[in-house]
């Protein structure tokens, strides 16, 4: 809708009241995954690879199956074949084919009358192995003579000639790069490497399968999208999407990772297996480290020319993504788009290939791929930024895309925030705070696309004129509250009036995941959309009651009035009153709107974070931390700021200590949350928040999504900044203290 | 799985005794009840020693030191006010162990036993010369806190012997301890590097010291080197520099997920540094 157009006086857009699922959540209500449970209900147990790679010879299972209470088995044996692309994907990663591909890697798994008894009978299900040779870093990976691990596997854009692990290519860009470099008065090309890292979400994976030899069959599981585990678990098993239920949990973090499947399968395989009777399946730590999807990890060459007033004439970029053993599962595609898109970019070149390596396959994480892009991109920036003496946010003012700027990866953008963050962040005092010895400040911005999707919401009116909204994505930010509030705003009516129902797969049509940051965007759309439905209908009745057209009847206030004088004299008729009478005035009075929404808008954010270096352990503090980001308009601000901080949050993980630690056999050292560090609440300052409101005329509030730019800056941010403080410029994550120290020795 | 809870350390000792399984002794918990949902050591024998008598009780023996019984939690120690003006760097050790919740249970008996070269609350002990009752099916005997480990996931304790109870000497005028620990974030980790240094004063000079290190070696290291280089001086650079050199001389530390070979053997130094100098404050009256 033209820009023109939008609201910009709100009743409950922009308020702050309570989230909806918040009491049930602090007061240990909330049913999560684990939390469900069945009569008759089986437990289940995995087996899994204790190698990184290694040809599967023979499984004997006759030894847990004599034991009482154990139910069923299942291998690779009992699933389809003929299975391909993503499917395949899935099932291979279910359990293992002839040959598992990473240390943890499903290859059977047994269902029995206790979850001790379950995991009793696993140890005794016997896997023979012969271990094969296995390859983990990226850059190992890519190298000619490294083990092919699955040979075959490329797709027609790689390459000839290209290294045997490499599965697929993309390149593109525009202008000419040579003659922007030849223009350019410094030209840089720095390599950098970022490792894979966790989601991390608090809740390890957790389902209740059932399903029937006639192939019905329920869910009850914990994740992002229950369409997604409906239609991959049907694939994985060869059953018919609609005869699955999936009905999702109460989530505890998922960010991306949740958006496909890793266990699902096998509970209802079990379950079939054991005459229908339900099967749970609930993941430990360290299965969820070893086998749950994990980011990409990276090597990047990037190449800039800039002019010595900071103007960027040409960039290019090359990388290297592993994304696990499995084809596709590399964000190669996202990364490259997401390098230079802060950028008014004349000439550009991009190039990647994705990598094959002996790791888990790779999921969704928080903007996949660009914050790696954002590494190396904002890095190099920053370097020559300082060499030639200028502050970092003019070079990203003098450089800023804009409305209009035709983005580094094609389109134009639309109307876009990106030089407002800039220049909020310059303004905020955070920016100018005097910094100490071994203190050092660091900026970065970062973009993410945002995505619509295909979205189905229902809205009905109750008997007592409050209102329902079911919508099809589970509420990991906070989207419950945000389109109550939209609701409330469309229909006039207190927020406490609407409740926001996240339903299961058999109450409405198909919807992606809470995914791209889409859920308060898409979903407030459809609700708006719906919504319109509802009202004209409310309308219609009122018109009806007072003998006038329903076009001479309008909305306004949570009430059907008389449009104008020449309608009639009417007192408003409240949507309670209507309601109440609906059943005797033309029966239940609901909206519904599917579709597949477009109207995204990019969101942009800058990080300004100060840090301190102890230069004698090379120990990182975190002193200060600043988030500016567009949100398009927060619904609900405090759950805006929320995002903004998590991302943060998450990024300084990245940035700092996280990652996955493999010994020279290939297994995972670090299962555990001890010795894979995420920060923990005392290792972070306050992190401050700006909003900046630039509204995206695609949608009727104004809404961009907000829950992924944010980990977007720190990674580059932060190393600015420990580069700021010691004088050393970490090119390789994480900037843990004895990488820091040895680069600081290294400085003399 | 056989749970046990004798009523005397003599009858805990002879159920281990008697034991032919794998048998561990429970008191906070927060090793063992971990170690056992991760699949890593399934027990036999569990042998709870929190009904016996006293286990719970801290208090200052006739001498002036102090005797504490082995289900005395972190949290407690913190909350005693005199013993941690005695002993602040035995204390902080304890109490850098695990989270809030794990304060509330987990004990120092429990973590020597753990076997950890980078336990946090041993370098602390050892340095401040403390004692552990070991009984056994032969009666009891006073051990040095230092004997009792024997590397990773060891110690010197034989079967049937248990820990019934720790004694601090008295801390005597003019003395001091302290204990660092690196870990890369803030809390919720494992030592790096740990230190601990005990010294008193005669003066501004340092007339005894003990330096003790933590996960450098398979099991906690007395320092004697480090302790000579700042004996007799008042922690002047020059020799807060020696002890830096000697801590980190001393160090037979491994390359793992933790931390690095070069990494520990620097940081000893540095923390050895630091905490000798909080030492020597806290042994010059401050708080």
């Amino acid at each position: 809708m033209p820009k023109d157009e939008l609201k910009t006086s709100f009743k409950w857009i922009g308020t702050r009241p309570d989230r909806p699922d918040g009491l049930d959540k602090v007061t240990g209500r909330a049913r999560y995954g684990a939390d469900f449970s069945l009569p008759n209900m089986l437990h289940a147990a995995v087996v899994r690879s204790p190698h990184a790679h290694a040809r599967i010879k023979k499984i004997d299972a006759s030894k847990a199956l004599a034991l009482d209470g154990v139910k069923a088995v299942v291998t690779r044996a009992d699933l389809p074949t003929g299975l391909s692309g993503e499917d395949l994907n899935l099932q291979d990663n279910t359990l293992a084919g002839d040959v598992a591909l990473y240390d943890g890697h499903a290859v059977a798994a047994v269902a029995a009358t206790s979850a001790l008894l379950a995991k009793d009978a696993a140890k005794l299900i016997e896997v023979e192995y012969e271990v094969l040779p296995h390859v983990i870093d990226v850059d190992d990976a890519f190298r000619a003579d490294a083990p092919v691990i699955r040979p075959g596997l490329a797709d027609h854009s790689v390459p000839k000639g290209a290294p045997g692990n490499v599965t697929r290519y993309i390149e593109f860009g525009h202008g000419d790069v040579a003659a922007g470099f030849a223009e350019a008065d410094l030209v840089r090309e720095e390599t950098y490497k970022t490792e894979a890292t966790h989601q991390g979400y608090i809740e390890p994976h957790a389902c209740v399968g059932q399903m029937g030899a006639d192939g019905k069959g329920e869910m009850w599981v914990c994740t992002q999208g229950q369409w997604y585990v409906r239609r991959m678990c049907a694939a994985v098993l060869g059953t018919e999407a609609s005869q699955l239920r999936v009905t999702p949990s109460e989530i505890g973090g998922g960010f991306g990772g949740k958006t496909t499947i890793f266990m699902e399968p096998l509970a209802l395989a079990l379950s079939r297996k054991a005459g229908g009777r339900p099967v749970k399946l609930v993941m430990s730590r360290s299965e969820v480290l070893r086998a749950t999807g994990p980011t990409a990890s990276a090597s990047m060459d990037v190449k800039i020319g800039m002019k010595k007033d900071g103007r960027i004439t040409a960039g290019t970029v090359s990388f290297r993504m592993q994304g696990g053993a499995f084809p596709g599962m590399s964000p190669i595609g996202e990364a490259l788009p997401c390098a230079f898109a802060c950028y008014d970019m004349p000439n550009v070149h991009h190039e990647a290939y994705e990598v094959l390596a002996n790791r888990p396959k790779a999921a969704a994480y928080r903007a996949p791929g660009s914050p790696m892009a954002a590494f190396a991109v904002e890095s190099l920036v920053d370097e020559m930024s300082r060499e030639l003496g200028l502050d970092p946010i003019d070079v990203r003012l003098t450089n800023g895309a804009k409305e209009g700027t035709k983005s580094s990866y094609g389109p134009k953008f639309n109307q876009i925030g990106l030089v407002e963050t800039l220049e909020a962040a310059k303004a905020h005092p955070n920016y100018a705070a005097p910094l100490g010895p071994n203190q050092g400040r660091g900026v970065a911005s970062g973009f993410w696309f945002n995505h619509g999707g295909e979205t189905s919401v229902s809205v009905a009116i109750g008997e007592d004129g409050t209102v329902q909204v079911s919508v099809g994505t589970p509420d990991i930010g906070g989207s419950r509250a945000s389109i109550a509030l939209m609701t409330a705003e469309t229909f006039g009516i207190d927020y406490d009036d609407v409740r926001v129902n996240v339903v299961e797969t058999g109450a409405l049509g198909v919807n992606e995941p809470t995914h791209g940051s889409r859920a308060t965007h898409s979903n407030g759309k459809a609700m708006y959309e719906a919504a319109g439905q509802a009202i004209r209908e409310l309308c219609k009745r009122a018109a009806a009651d007072w003998g006038i057209d329903a076009e001479a009847v309008e909305w306004a206030d949570g009430a059907a009035q008389p449009a104008g004088p020449n309608a009639g004299k009417f007192p408003p008729m409240s949507l309670r009153e209507i309601a109440g009478k609906m059943g005797s005035t033309g029966g239940p009075i609901s909206g519904h709107h599917e579709i597949t929404m477009g109207g995204v808008g990019a969101s942009f954010g800058t990080h300004v974070v100060d840090v301190e270096v102890d230069p004698e352990t090379g120990r990182t503090t975190i002193l200060r931390y600043l988030v500016v980001q567009d949100a398009g308009r927060a619904i609900h601000p405090a759950y805006v700021e929320g995002q903004y901080q998590g991302g943060a949050a998450q990024g300084i993980g990245w940035a700092l200590n996280e990652s996955y630690i493999y010994g020279k056999d290939g297994r995972l050292q670090n299962t555990v949350f001890l010795d894979y560090r995420i920060p923990v609440a005392s290792d972070l300052p306050m992190i401050d928040t700006v909003i900046v409101e630039v509204p995206n005329p695609g949608h009727p509030y104004g809404v961009r999504g907000v829950g992924e730019t944010g980990i977007t800056p720190p990674l580059p941010a932060i190393a600015s900044a420990v580069a700021a403080a010691t004088g050393v410029r970490l090119r390789e994550l994480p900037m843990s203290p004895p990488k820091v120290l040895a680069a600081i020795k290294a400085r003399g | 799985m056989r749970y046990h809870t004798p009523a005397t350390f003599e009858a805990a000792a002879a159920l281990a005794a008697e034991a032919s399984g794998v048998t561990r002794f429970l008191a906070g918990g927060t090793d063992v009840l971990v170690q056992l949902r991760a699949g890593m050591v399934t027990p036999d024998d569990l042998i709870d020693l929190k009904k016996i008598d006293g286990v719970k009780t801290m208090a200052r023996t006739k001498d002036g030191g102090w005797q504490i019984g082995v289900a005395v939690s972190g949290a407690e120690l913190g909350a005693n006010a005199a013993l941690v003006a005695d002993w602040p760097g035995v204390v902080e050790g304890m109490e850098l162990v695990g989270s809030t919740q794990v304060q509330g249970r987990a004990t120092l008996v429990g973590n020597l036993c753990n076997g950890s070269p980078a336990a946090d609350s041993v370098p602390g002990l050892v340095a401040a010369g403390a004692t552990v009752t070991v009984t056994g099916p032969s009666g009891s005997r006073e051990v040095p806190v230092g004997e009792i480990p024997a590397g990773p996931g060891k110690t010197a304790l034989k079967k049937g012997e248990v820990i019934s109870g720790v004694t601090l000497p008295p801390r005597g005028k003019n003395g001091g301890d302290a204990y660092l620990r690196f870990i890369p974030r803030t809390e919720m980790d494992i030592a790096v590097v740990g230190c601990a240094v005990n010294l008193r004063l005669d003066g501004d000079k340092i007339a005894e010291a003990r330096v003790v290190l933590g996960a450098v070696a398979p099991t906690v290291i007395v320092v004697p080197e480090a302790a000579k280089a700042i004996i007799g001086t008042t922690l002047d650079d020059a020799a807060l520099e020696k002890l830096a050199q000697a801590a980190s001389a001393a160090c037979k530390p491994i390359d793992d997920k933790r931390g690095t070979v070069a990494f520990r053997t620097d940081v000893a130094g540095v923390l050895a540094r630091r905490a000798a100098k909080i030492a020597y404050d806290r042994a010059k009256g401050a708080k």
